[in-house]
Formats: structure tokens, C-alpha cells, sequence
């Protein structure tokens, strides 16, 4: 009786509570699985994810894409591409234009611009800024009446109310002068910054390379603490690579010809930095706060980052002091029809936030985009098969993603992954004729397009060369074609057969894959990093099958990251992967890596195979000194038929990259090598606020389902004791 | 007891010491600077020039464990292993090689990860002997047998699987939550509630297994014969003395756990997107970051340390029996 009481109460409240929710739902019109807080709901913010925590955000370090998406809407350097115009074109962004070029001899004398490259011992580039720029605000800059810095020596007082770089109350602002950027290019010598680019940069900046030694040096002799906080006032250094003119202009000191430098102006490394933000952040209180130049960057782009928290959000909002920047007037002619020129002329930027959620794995990350709490989307391996649909062999969006208006955007990345042969190794190296025949073999019998199909979901088009679509020197057709391992036939490309295959393999010295002398069955290895992911055994069964083909045994050389480097630095690994992403759209920086002095072995360069071609290393440094044009065309071809017949890499793929916006996104266009585009998206918020309504109803029957589904668990349980109960009562009548 | 405590802790000190000496052999011996500056420098145009240098300015240039050119006491303070690992007895955790301060990425991670871990806990555990303490009010009955059978069952399950299914079935299907995300404060419940609830069923299996056992090792006892005897209703027995009796198992299993709830769950936290201290290790091991690895393998230690005495000390708060000395 009292089990039984006690079940009606529980079950009469549970069945209240049930009904009070529901009713309370269906009362209210809210949606319960917004991640994002309500009062956004109509506000122009686009959201998007970030799956890695960006390492740095300092523009002297960073040099990942995963930081760019940040930094790149934050800092702005000297140049931009051109957000519409194919092929990629510079364009001036903090410049007032193209920066000038000066030739001259080793004896400084002025050099014709038609000068010959041999001539030319240094090149001038003189770039004057727009003035009026201003940073961001920022309590770096904020001074008294008297003009002395607010913030520059925080008291312990100060520190106690500061978590974070919001939390000072006065924030001022500056002009952007030449001086800046000057401090910057500074900046990338700074020992304890350990800029990515100092190597290469020493080698085409005057005077850089003698710089950073002497900063090395002085800064061994900084007392400890200041050497922690790795802080070096540059101010008073000055070294001949940079020169500062006057308030809005400076000059770049190049050594020779370097036609691929303003690609770098393009880039973050030379955005403007204040000497007072490097000076403000190098505080301790500030640095045991975590509140670091690389963590709260002090720019002048279209946005600032309002909200910094690396392990969850990242929040970019609009630069209140940014100056008026218009969307382009000009575009390529289909730009027109997709509605990328409607925006023409409007002033910059259109967002006015941009939430970077952290979204480690991809079924929630796919799942928010889907409920559209995400505005663009990324198409992986993962989430493939319901986003895309493959009919004869291409890809289009699934039918219901398209009945939701979602688009689908598609590029090829400016890369190249390729499997590359040790031209060190006995077996696989080596310039005679029976090396190359050995390697063409093997080229022919990786089929890529196999792989492209098993492993990509066919995102991806199969190389011919080192250099990808897009870039000069790129040849589609029948000219394009690399014919050691391809023929032409039916307008397309066709590998060769294995019966070619074969006879390379037996001109090598290898017939059916044996050793002509000893008759012992032809090993290879292949050097591998292994991660653990379960699809790396499928690639490397991939692999092996592909080279049995030939009767070649492969052995997986499988190791960690580490290992890995140091193989290929020692020159002790034989055939391995690698890939390329270009730093610039530039042929010379594709064909740079089977330049031979840039070898992997000796130098720690980017020649991973070891490459060494005398012929093709001299038409290499003519090329670096050649400026768009027929005669650098000529060159390509000549380097490109050179390294085709040597075959150091099987030339691997092109990735090719989805993307998806949903429908309420403004037209958008794709870049691979511009990361400051986000200034150029629009969003209709109030379409998004409906229709994430229409598609988020939370479903409630199931409620009511789990509350009965708990009733019926109760209730066997409810018998089971009451017999038991009754059991026992019936015991004790019998021994009363 | 306060002997017993002081005791414990300064047994402590050398197992931090050996603790951080292996943590420390095991990095160097498959990760050297030269390594670790190239993960961090890149390898596309890195110089070995570069690499000296960020080698120096990070300060891994300083012999390992011994200085023959310094003096006195800095040939021992003046050394990798001193400058890298004693520091931490201090609680100075230093900087990672992102140039952040670890204490402070510590402190501030520390708060998501309790928040999801103590609910996690709190409600698992009251589940859990709940349903273990019913399985043995129903012994030898078919809701016994069914009850241990599903327990089977979801031992066997992977964590993963009720993750995935817990974010397709509520989170996307139903539209109850948010598949992922987090924000403090109140906020934080319409967050937490799914990995809280997909960390308590994923515990169900093993932990009301645990119980049940331990109850029914008690339940044979003669105290509760004698309460039988006495005419106590079997819930009484077994909810008001068998219960009490049993806690110092169940404190052994939980007291352990509760240092250790700061550290974060690993899974959960990386599949609901919780900013947690969970991934926070692995990420620095991926990223090859030496300076996290050791304080967060030094705080773990600590923190175990200090579980097993919170346990003892626990003891004497539930059986009185019990004295430390």
C-alpha cells in the first residue's frame, strides 16, 4: 500500500513535471539547441569554426593558415590580392600604390629597368603608405594631458582589476607611419621572436642576416629577466635593408633581382607594428596574465579581437577606426552572374562580428552547420558522402543540402602532394639513364587518379608537374602533358601501360622486378610518418599493390614525426610523401623545390628528393630574375621537361577543395592565397533567424515516451516486491 | 594525524622528484631541442642557424643535469633539469613555448572541466548505488539477472559510441541541446547537460556492477541478519545500515577520483567542444611543448598524491574505527 502510494506520488509528479515543460514549450517559440546566445539572433555576425588553437598571433611568427584566418583580418600589410581578379594580381592595401622598383649595380650606381639581372646588384623598392591610418585602439597608445604613456609601468594596483586587454579603461589610438613598418622588418631579426622567415628573408634583404647577429648578441646581454620576457627595444638599431624616408615613406633594400619580393609585402610579416605595443606588453604582470603581443595583436585591419580565448572562441569585431575601404568595382566576367560585383563600391567591411567557435571533431562541427548555426562549411572526409554526390567521377552538392539553398563552392589549392624518390639512394637515385628508367617505371605504375578516387572522394586532380592550375606555367591540354608517364587520347590523358612499365623496369636492370645479376626480387622502402589513423594502413596496402604490380616488393618504413626528419636529413630515407602549399601564386615558388642548393641533405632545405640538375639549377636562377612574360614561359617548359624525364617525385595530385555557405550568405569567391577576405562576405541575418527557427523545433513526444518507457521499468519492479512482501507476511503467520 | 598528514606529504617529495625525472628522461630521449625547435620554427625555410638560436633563447642550450663550468651550487641550479623541473615545487609552472603562462592557462581551463566533471559525478554516483542497492533489494529475482545482464552490456560498450549517439539522438534528431559549445555560468547548464548525461550512462555499467557487489558482500553480514531479525523492512537495511557500512569502499573509489576531476576528461571535452584541461596535455604533446607536458604530468602526480590521502583521512570520518598514527 505504501510502495504503492509512493509510485502514484512519483509518477503523478513526474508526469506534472512532464506536462509543465511541455506546456511551458509549446508556449514559448524558442529554439533549445542555439549555441549561441540569444541576443545575437539578428545581429550581422558570421559564424564559423576553428579546429586547431592558433599557436601564434604575433605577424613577425605566425605563418600557418590557421593563424592567418585571424591575423589576417587584424594586420595589414603593404599590398593585398585582388579578391576577384583571376590570375591572382597585387594590389596596394596600406600602400598608395605598386611599390617602385630601383635597379642598381654593385657600386650603387642607378641601372636602367630594362637592366640585365646579371647587373643588378641590389633593388630598391620605395613604398609609400596612405596616410591617416590608424590602429586599432589600444591602451598602448594611451597617454595624459601630459603626453606621458598611461599603461607603459603598471602598478600592482593596475594589474589587480586587468584579466584582459578590455579591461583598461582608456584606449587610444595612433597614425600608422613608415617608422612602423620599418620596426616590423626589425622585428623579424629579433632573436627571441624566432621568425619563420628570418632564413630565407636574410638571404634577399640587405644586411639582414649580419642584423640578427648583432641582435643575437646583444640580446645574450640583457639581464636575465628582460631576456624571459624576450623584449628588445629595436628603436635605436638601424641595419641598410630598410630605410625610412620620410613619415609615409621607406624603402626595402632587395640583393639582386627578386621579382617574387612584392608577393611577400603581401604578406603579414611586413605589416606595420608600434614600438609602443611591444614596449606596453613587455610587462611582467601583463605576460603572468597571459596578456602577450601573440595573443592581443594591435592592428589596423577591418577588425580587432574582441574576445581572445584560444580553447573555445574567437571573436573578431569591427574596427571602429578603420579607414574607408570599398568592395572592387572590377571582376572576371562570370562574377557578374553569381552577384559577386552587386556589392561594388560599398564600404567595407559588411560583417560586423565574426564568432571562430573551437570544433575539434567533425560530426558536431557538420551537425551545426546543418541546423545552421554555421554559415560556411568545410567538405572533408568525414562528412563527404552527405554533403556531395559522385556521377561520373565529378561531384556535386547532395540533393537535400541544395533543397536548403546551400551552395557549393569549389577550388584547386595552389599545392601539390607528390611521393618523391631520395636521388642520394642506390637504388631509387642516381642521373643515369637505368635510374630515370627505374623511376619512370614506378611513376607509371602509382596510378594517381586511383588514388584520387579511392582516398579523395576524387577531390583532386592528378599533377603533371610540380606546378599546379593557376600559377604561370601551368599547361592543361595536350602540351601539358608529362609524356613519361602519360600519352594523350580522347581529348584526355591517359597513363601508360604497365607493359611500358615493365620494359623501363627491365631497362633499369630489374626485369619483372628482379635483380638482372643476383635474380633476388627488387625492395623498396617507403619512409612514412605514421599517426595512427586507421585509413594510413588502406594507403599504405594502397601502395604496395601499386608497385606489385610490377613484381616490386614495398616495405612500410613507418615512424613518428621526429625520426621522420631526420631520415630525410640525413639522406637515409629511400621513397617518401610530402607536400607543397605555396607561400605566393609564383611559379618559382613551386620549381624552387628540386632547386639543388635548396637540397634537403646538408642544407635543411626544401629540395626534399635531393635533387641536383646543373642544367636545371642555371635555368632555375634565371628564372628568379625574370618578370612575367614569354621568355620566362620558355623556361618553365625547358625546367619542366627536364625534371619530367629525371622523375624525382611521382608528381602526385593537386587537392582540390569544397566548401560550402549556406543560403544565406552573399556570394562569395573563393582564395587560396589571400586570407584577408573576410571583409568582403555578407550575411542576410534575418533570413538566417527564420529559417534556423523553421529547421531547430525541438521535438518533444520522445519526452513523453521516456517518462512512460520509465513508468513500465517501475512497474515489474513494483510486483516483484510486493510478492516478495507477501511472501514474508505469509512466513510469519505461519511461525506465529 | 597531523603527524600521519606531514609524514605522507614528505613522502610525497620524492616521488615528485622521481616522477619528474622520468618525465623528463623520456621527453629528451625522444624529442630533443633540436626537434622541438623545428615543430616550432617549421621545417619550411628553417636554418640550422635558426634552430641554434631558438635552442638559446628558450634555454635548452644548458647542460642536462650537471655543470662542470659553474660554481658552487649552480653546477647542479645552473642545468636543464633544475631550470625546467625543480621550479615546479613552487607551483612556477613557468611558460609554455607559445610564450603563455601555463599556471594561468591552468587556473582558467581548470573551471569548464569541474563543472562537467562534478555533476558527472555526483549524479553517477547516486545512480549508480541507487541502482546497485535495488539490483540487490531484487537478488535472485529476473530483475536482478536482466539488471547485471544490461550492466554487461554497457561495460562492453565504448565511451565513444554513447557520445555519438548521445549528440545524433538528442542534439541533432530531437533538438533538446546543443550538439556542442560552452559558456560560463548559468549559461553553462543547456551545455553541460548531454555530456553530463552521456558521462553518467557511460558509467552505469561498471559502477553500479562495483556496488552491487560490495552491497552484497554486506548484506551477508550479521548485523544485518540481526536487523532482520529485528523486523526492519529490507529497504531500511539496505538504504539506512548497509549503505553506511559500505561507504568506505565507495569513499576508496571516490575520495581517489575528486583531485583528479580538475584534470578533465579527454573525450568528452574535445567531442563537446567543453574548454576543458582534458585535451590540454594532448595538445601539448602533439605540439611537442615540453614546458606543459611536465607541469601537467607534476600537477597529476600531486594531485594522486593528495586523493589518497583525502582517502585515508576520509576513513576516520566514516568509521570511527579507523585512527591515523
Amino acid at each position: 500500500m505504501i510502495l504503492y502510494s509512493i509510485s502514484t506520488a512519483y509518477n503523478r509528479g513526474i508526469l506534472s513535471l512532464f506536462l509543465g515543460l511541455s506546456l511551458c514549450c509549446a508556449g514559448c517559440d524558442e529554439i533549445w539547441n542555439d549555441p549561441n546566445p540569444a541576443n545575437q539572433t539578428n545581429e550581422v555576425i558570421m559564424y564559423t569554426d576553428f579546429s586547431e588553437r592558433p599557436k601564434f598571433l604575433d605577424p613577425a611568427k605566425s605563418y600557418a593558415a590557421a593563424e592567418s584566418r585571424f591575423i589576417g583580418q587584424i594586420y595589414e600589410p603593404p599590398l593585398q590580392y585582388h579578391y576577384l581578379l583571376r590570375p591572382y594580381q597585387l594590389e596596394p592595401l596600406l600602400a598608395t600604390q605598386m611599390p617602385s622598383m630601383s635597379y642598381y649595380d654593385a657600386h650603387n650606381v642607378l641601372l636602367a629597368e630594362n637592366a640585365e639581372p646579371t647587373q643588378i646588384a641590389y633593388t630598391v623598392y620605395e613604398i609609400t603608405i596612405k596616410p591617416g591610418v590608424l590602429y586599432q585602439n589600444h591602451p598602448a597608445f594611451s597617454k595624459n594631458a601630459q603626453g606621458e604613456f598611461l599603461y607603459h609601468q603598471l602598478s600592482q594596483q593596475q594589474l589587480h582589476h586587468v584579466q584582459e586587454i578590455n579591461d583598461f579603461p582608456i584606449q587610444q589610438t595612433r597614425e600608422v607611419t613608415a617608422d612602423d613598418f620599418a620596426y616590423q622588418i626589425k622585428r623579424l631579426a629579433q632573436p627571441a621572436l624566432n621568425s619563420p622567415i628570418l632564413g630565407l628573408m636574410s638571404k634577399h634583404i640587405v644586411g639582414l642576416d649580419e642584423f640578427s647577429q648583432i641582435l643575437f648578441a646583444d640580446f645574450n646581454h640583457l639581464p636575465e629577466k628582460m631576456r624571459e620576457m624576450g623584449y628588445m627595444d629595436l628603436r635605436p638599431y638601424t641595419f641598410p635593408g630598410v630605410e625610412v624616408v620620410d613619415k609615409y615613406t621607406y624603402r626595402i633594400k632587395v640583393i639582386g633581382k627578386y621579382p617574387q619580393f612584392p608577393y611577400w609585402l603581401a604578406m603579414n610579416f611586413f605589416a606595420p607594428m608600434p614600438w609602443e605595443a611591444e614596449q606596453f606588453y613587455a610587462q611582467e604582470g601583463l605576460i603572468k596574465k597571459n596578456i602577450i603581443l601573440d595573443w592581443y595583436p594591435v592592428g589596423t585591419g577591418p577588425y580587432v579581437l574582441a574576445v581572445n580565448n584560444p580553447n573555445r572562441q574567437m571573436v573578431l569585431a569591427r574596427n571602429p577606426n578603420f579607414r574607408a575601404e570599398y568592395y572592387p568595382t572590377e571582376g572576371m566576367p562570370e562574377d557578374v552572374d553569381v552577384g559577386l560585383l552587386a556589392p561594388a563600391g560599398k564600404r567595407l567591411p559588411f560583417l560586423d562580428k565574426i564568432v571562430f567557435n573551437l570544433e575539434k571533431e567533425s560530426i558536431p562541427r557538420w551537425t551545426k552547420f546543418l541546423q545552421g548555426y554555421y554559415d560556411l562549411s568545410s567538405v572533408g572526409s568525414d562528412n563527404f558522402q552527405q554533403a556531395m554526390v559522385i556521377n561520373n567521377n565529378s561531384a556535386s552538392l547532395a540533393p537535400e543540402l541544395k533543397n536548403k539553398g546551400i551552395k557549393v563552392y569549389s577550388t584547386i589549392s595552389e599545392s601539390i602532394f607528390y611521393w618523391g624518390f631520395n636521388m642520394l639512394d642506390p637504388v631509387v637515385g642516381g642521373y643515369e639513364d637505368k635510374n630515370r628508367a627505374l623511376r619512370q617505371a614506378l611513376a607509371i605504375a602509382m596510378d594517381t587518379e586511383e588514388f584520387i578516387a579511392i582516398f579523395l572522394n576524387e577531390q583532386g586532380i592528378a599533377a603533371q608537374g610540380p606546378i599546379p592550375p593557376g600559377i604561370e606555367g601551368y599547361q592543361s591540354g595536350k602540351e601539358g602533358v608529362n609524356p613519361y608517364v602519360y600519352t594523350w587520347k580522347d581529348n584526355q590523358p591517359l597513363r601508360l601501360p604497365l607493359e611500358h612499365a615493365r620494359e623501363l623496369l627491365a631497362q633499369a636492370g630489374y626485369p619483372d622486378g628482379r635483380d638482372a645479376q643476383t635474380g633476388e626480387q627488387l625492395v623498396l622502402h617507403y619512409d612514412v610518418i605514421t599517426t595512427g589513423d586507421p585509413v594510413e594502413k588502406a594507403r599504405f596496402a594502397w601502395m604496395q599493390k601499386q608497385l606489385n604490380k610490377l613484381n616490386i616488393d614495398l616495405n612500410i618504413r613507418a615512424t613518428d614525426t621526429n625520426r621522420f626528419r631526420e631520415k630525410m636529413s640525413t639522406g637515409y630515407a629511400q621513397i617518401f610523401s610530402w607536400g607543397w602549399s605555396a607561400d605566393y601564386p609564383d611559379p618559382e615558388n613551386f620549381l624552387f623545390l628540386l632547386y639543388g642548393p635548396n637540397s634537403r641533405v646538408g642544407t635543411e632545405g626544401v629540395n626534399s628528393a635531393n635533387y641536383q640538375n646543373p642544367v636545371y639549377d642555371k635555368l632555375y636562377e634565371q628564372l628568379q630574375n625574370l618578370d612575367a612574360g614569354p621568355q620566362k614561359d620558355q623556361i618553365i617548359t625547358q625546367m619542366l621537361a627536364i625534371i619530367r624525364a629525371d622523375s624525382p617525385w611521382v608528381w602526385g595530385f593537386y587537392p582540390q577543395a569544397y566548401s560550402l555557405a549556406q543560403v544565406w550568405n552573399g556570394a562569395l569567391k573563393p582564395n587560396e592565397v589571400a586570407s584577408n577576405t573576410y571583409k568582403y562576405y555578407t550575411i542576410d541575418a534575418q533570413t538566417r533567424a527564420t529559417l534556423r527557427k523553421q529547421w531547430n523545433r525541438p521535438i518533444l513526444w520522445p519526452l513523453l515516451l521516456a517518462v512512460l518507457g520509465m513508468l513500465l521499468l517501475c512497474l515489474p519492479m513494483a510486483v516483484v516486491y510486493w510478492r516478495k512482501n507477501k511472501q514474508v507476511h505469509h512466513l510469519r503467520v505461519k511461525e506465529e | 594525524m597531523w603527524a600521519y598528514i606531514i609524514r605522507r606529504i614528505l613522502y610525497a617529495i620524492p616521488i615528485l622528484i622521481g616522477v619528474n625525472l622520468l618525465t623528463f628522461l623520456l621527453f629528451f630521449v625522444v624529442n630533443t631541442p633540436q626537434d622541438m625547435a623545428v615543430v616550432h620554427l617549421g621545417d619550411r625555410y628553417v636554418t640550422q642557424e635558426a634552430i641554434d638560436r631558438w635552442i638559446v633563447t628558450n634555454g635548452y642550450d644548458k647542460p642536462t643535469f650537471y655543470n662542470p663550468k659553474a660554481q658552487g651550487i649552480d653546477k647542479i641550479s645552473d642545468t636543464l633539469f633544475y631550470q625546467q623541473s625543480m621550479r615546479l615545487f613552487t607551483f612556477n609552472f613557468g611558460t609554455s613555448d607559445t610564450g603563455r603562462e601555463i599556471g594561468h592557462d591552468i587556473s582558467e581551463r581548470m573551471w569548464p572541466s569541474l563543472a562537467l566533471a562534478i555533476p558527472s559525478l555526483l549524479l553517477g554516483l547516486g545512480l549508480n548505488v541507487m541502482l546497485a542497492l535495488l539490483m540487490v533489494l531484487f537478488r535472485g529475482t529476473q530483475i536482478d539477472t536482466w539488471g547485471v545482464t544490461i550492466c554487461v552490456a554497457l561495460m562492453s560498450i565504448s565511451g565513444l559510441f554513447f557520445i555519438i549517439t548521445g549528440q545524433y539522438v538528442l542534439a541533432k534528431l530531437f533538438k533538446w541541446v546543443p550538439i556542442s559549445g560552452y559558456e560560463s555560468g548559468l549559461s553553462a547548464i543547456k551545455f553541460l547537460a548531454l555530456p553530463v548525461l552521456v558521462s553518467v550512462i557511460a558509467g552505469i555499467g561498471s559502477g553500479v556492477r562495483w556496488y552491487r557487489t560490495l552491497f552484497l558482500e554486506e548484506i551477508n553480514k550479521d548485523y544485518v541478519r540481526t536487523a532482520r531479525a529485528k523486523g526492519l523492512s529490507d529497504i531500511a537495511i539496505l538504504f539506512k545500515h548497509v549503505l553506511k557500512n559500505a561507504l568506505i569502499p565507495i569513499l576508496t573509489g571516490v575520495v581517489v577520483l575528486i583531485p583528479s576531476l580538475f584534470l578533465g576528461s579527454l573525450l568528452l571535452e574535445s567531442f563537446f567542444a567543453i574548454p576543458g584541461l582534458g585535451s590540454y596535455t594532448i595538445d601539448a604533446i602533439r605540439a611537442q611543448d615540453f614546458a606543459i607536458v611536465r607541469s601537467m604530468v607534476f600537477l597529476g602526480s600531486v594531485l594522486y598524491i593528495l586523493g589518497l590521502l583525502l582517502t585515508d583521512i576520509s576513513y576516520t570520518l566514516v568509521d570511527p574505527r579507523v585512527r591515523l598514527n
